[in-house]
């Protein structure tokens, strides 16, 4: 059975594919909308923070002997934690400057830590084990599926629903929602936004060490993994709408099959056909396919 | 105004060479060392192939005949307008003698065209693409270690012979992988084999599953990889992933480093057969050499690292017995000279600038053979130079009479 002259099978392999890389983006677009909505910081580190995800968990494997189901929660939680630091003493003091500050401090933080590990860890990458319950695959009859793999994209898509039921209906949620709108406001009531604005940052940043975690089974743990799927994840971002939590899931899972689906239709446009979306949705809906107006 | 500079620029150069004759420039032996210092290429030269230049500048006491050796170095990142832009800045105000390292097979043929316009000298240690000692040959650079040529007649050949005679290439989109895959390709259908798909990836992907994927499904005996380092070590890893050996086809790296097979430890590669152009453990000058390196960089080095060490050494050495920098003269020089180190003992350099020795086909040994972290590979079989290497009667290279060469 064929589909535009090409292969049923193919076609579902690489959607599927499209799916596991889908839930990547949408991991972490989801961590650079939630930055936005409320610091409107363009978290230029978010790369490296999920490379360093990964290079934790590496770490703490090889020195500790820390598996990966503790290397899960506990890599977040370090990676969180730094993030909050980095929010508290070097982002807040250029709070009040123009945007483009944060953005470079955050570029240069990336640009630091990506050939720290370099000089560190070498650019081979490095072996880190699959668990041992998700060796092996699954045969979906189309094609063969590492269980790994299908994991990756449950765990992804929990966490994903998980942040959006925080932020939507609970009344921490609320008040991220509320601060994101009116932070002035929202001080006069008596919340310290200050506050929320750092635990916000460090969120952001586990959930990008999340995926780093995630994904080091699945590619080699090498310092540059970061900054390949960064400049996709902006894209994301920006077809998802600046700020908008729902929207970077949505294009997140959305990308990654339309990205699996030039694969199998004219591959040399793979890498490339996430911008061509970025560039149409700019100019015909320049506040995102989910954005809500400037 | 650029027309009229590029001869003007080589008249000027021939001047001073001219006035340089059997003496060395400015009382200073300059090189240049370009490589990849940071990028997805950096474990296989790098830093560490500046230590192994280091070395042989040590060797020489940091001078020859009284003249000063010195060092320099500069990251190209891959790029061939950073690595052109770097090497005319060294020429122009750092009146560099001889660029060493050159990675990127595209960053080695924009300075090699540089070098011969300046008639400065050039030392490609890293490179892979047999063109640049055909197509893209010049009087004024060498090429040593492997090059796509050898490595895809020594591994390919191996593997078609063994049965494995379909094949499916993935090639890095990049001069490098053009070349690798023109070279599997003939090399696969000249030994009876097929190539029944090929496809390209960008260099340093990350997700590999696609084209894993493709490949798969093409039916084909034989994953070939035309490609290099973390693109290499991806793809195997997501090949694994993949079930792809279990299901009865196999994977060939066509150019497979000993960093590489490090870093995806033995569990993942063993039994897996690849060309060598040196191993540091084949014999006892290599075991020593490789022992020094391991001291200064706690690592083993790679076989392009010690063939920077083994170029420069021979570059120094006709420097010394010339008593000249000249670039022509010191060619003529290494020619001549066989060259007999730690890296071959029957090396030479031909006139397109290859420089022609034994290779090594190895075959990656199992958890249970492997007595050490670095001991990595046992040596199926010497591949010898003339075999390895694309005949000078295939030649394209301007620098070479081919009909001269089909008679010898």
């Amino acid at each position: 059975m064929t589909l535009f002259d090409i292969p049923t099978a193919a076609l579902l392999g690489q959607l599927m594919l499209g799916l596991i890389n889908g839930a990547f983006y949408a991991l972490l677009s989801l961590g650079l909308a939630i930055i936005f909505g409320l610091l409107k910081v363009i978290n230029f580190a978010h790369g490296a923070q999920y490379m360093l995800g990964a290079f934790v968990a590496l770490l703490l494997s090889r020195h500790f002997g820390i598996d990966y189901w503790a290397a899960l929660i506990l890599v977040p939680v370090l990676v969180g934690l730094s993030g909050c630091l980095l929010e508290r003493f070097l982002l807040r003091p250029i709070a009040n400057q123009n945007h483009l500050y944060s953005l470079l401090l955050t570029f240069g933080l990336a640009l630091i830590m990506q050939n720290l590990f370099t000089n560190l860890y070498g650019s081979s990458g490095n072996a880190y084990p699959t668990p041992e319950v998700f060796r092996g695959a699954v045969n979906l009859g189309f094609m063969h599926l590492p269980l790994y793999r299908a994991w990756v994209i449950v765990a992804a898509l929990a966490v994903c629903l998980a942040a959006w039921f925080v932020i939507e209906k609970t009344r921490l949620g609320a008040y991220l929602r509320a601060g994101t709108e009116n932070p002035q406001l929202m001080q006069g009531f008596g919340i310290n936004i200050p506050f929320l604005i750092t635990l916000t940052y460090g969120f952001g940043a586990a959930l990008a060490a999340f995926a780093g975690v995630l994904a080091a089974p699945l590619y080699s743990v090498s310092p540059t993994m970061g900054a390949n799927l960064l400049i996709v994840v902006f894209a994301v971002v920006v077809i998802g709408g600046m700020g908008s939590i729902v929207g970077a899931v949505v294009t997140g899972l959305a990308m990654g099959l339309i990205e699996g689906l030039t694969k199998v239709i004219y591959p040399q446009a793979a890498t490339t056909v996430i911008f061509a979306v970025m560039v149409m949705v700019l100019l015909l809906k320049p506040n995102g396919l989910f954005g809500k107006g400037a | 105004m650029k027309t009229t500079i590029k001869p003007l620029v080589a008249a000027l150069a021939m001047i001073t060479a001219a006035g340089a004759h059997a003496e060395i420039s400015d009382k200073e032996i300059r090189i240049g060392y370009l490589a990849d210092m940071s990028g997805a290429y950096r474990d296989l030269g790098g830093p560490g192939g500046l230590e192994a230049l280091n070395m042989a500048v040590e060797d020489f006491g940091g001078q020859v005949n009284g003249a000063k050796i010195v060092v320099r170095s500069a990251d190209d990142r891959n790029s061939p307008d950073v690595g052109a832009n770097t090497t005319r800045e060294w020429i122009d105000q750092g009146k560099v003698d001889v660029v060493a390292g050159l990675v990127s097979s595209a960053v080695t043929i924009a300075v090699t065209r540089i070098l011969e316009d300046t008639n400065r000298f050039g030392l490609v240690s890293i490179s892979a693409s047999s063109a640049i000692t055909n197509e893209y040959c010049t009087p004024n650079h060498v090429h040593w270690v492997y090059d796509t040529y050898a490595m895809a007649n020594g591994t390919a050949k191996a593997i078609v012979k063994e049965g494995g005679d379909s094949w499916s290439i993935l090639a890095a989109d990049y001069a490098f992988g053009h070349a690798m895959e023109a070279d599997v390709e003939r090399t696969v259908l000249a030994a009876g084999g097929k190539v029944v798909s090929k496809a390209r990836h960008p260099l340093a992907s990350s997700d590999f599953s696609s084209y894993i994927l493709q490949a798969q499904s093409s039916g084909a005996k034989v994953i070939g990889l035309a490609n290099a380092a973390s693109d290499t070590v991806n793809a195997i890893t997501t090949a694994k992933q993949f079930g792809l050996t279990d299901s009865g086809q196999r994977l060939a790296g066509l150019m497979v480093f000993i960093s590489d097979v490090h870093a995806l430890g033995l569990e993942a590669t063993q039994g897996m057969q690849l060309t060598t152009g040196w191993y540091w453990d084949q014999d006892e000058e290599s075991r020593a050499w490789a022992k020094r390196f391991f001291e200064r960089t706690k690592r083993m080095p790679t076989m392009v690292q010690a063939g920077i060490y083994s170029s420069t050494r021979h570059y120094l050495q006709a420097i010394k017995d010339t008593g000249s920098d000249e670039a022509q003269v010191v060619r003529k020089q290494m020619l001549a000279t066989p060259v007999n180190d730690m890296f071959t003992n029957n090396g030479r350099i031909r006139e397109d600038g290859r420089m022609v020795y034994d290779m090594s086909l190895v075959q990656v040994k199992t958890p249970a053979e492997s007595t050490g972290e670095w001991d990595l590979y046992k040596i199926v079989r010497s591949i010898p130079g003339d075999e390895a290497f694309r005949p000078l009667s295939e030649s394209k290279c301007k620098l070479v009479d081919t009909k001269l060469a089909g008679k010898s």
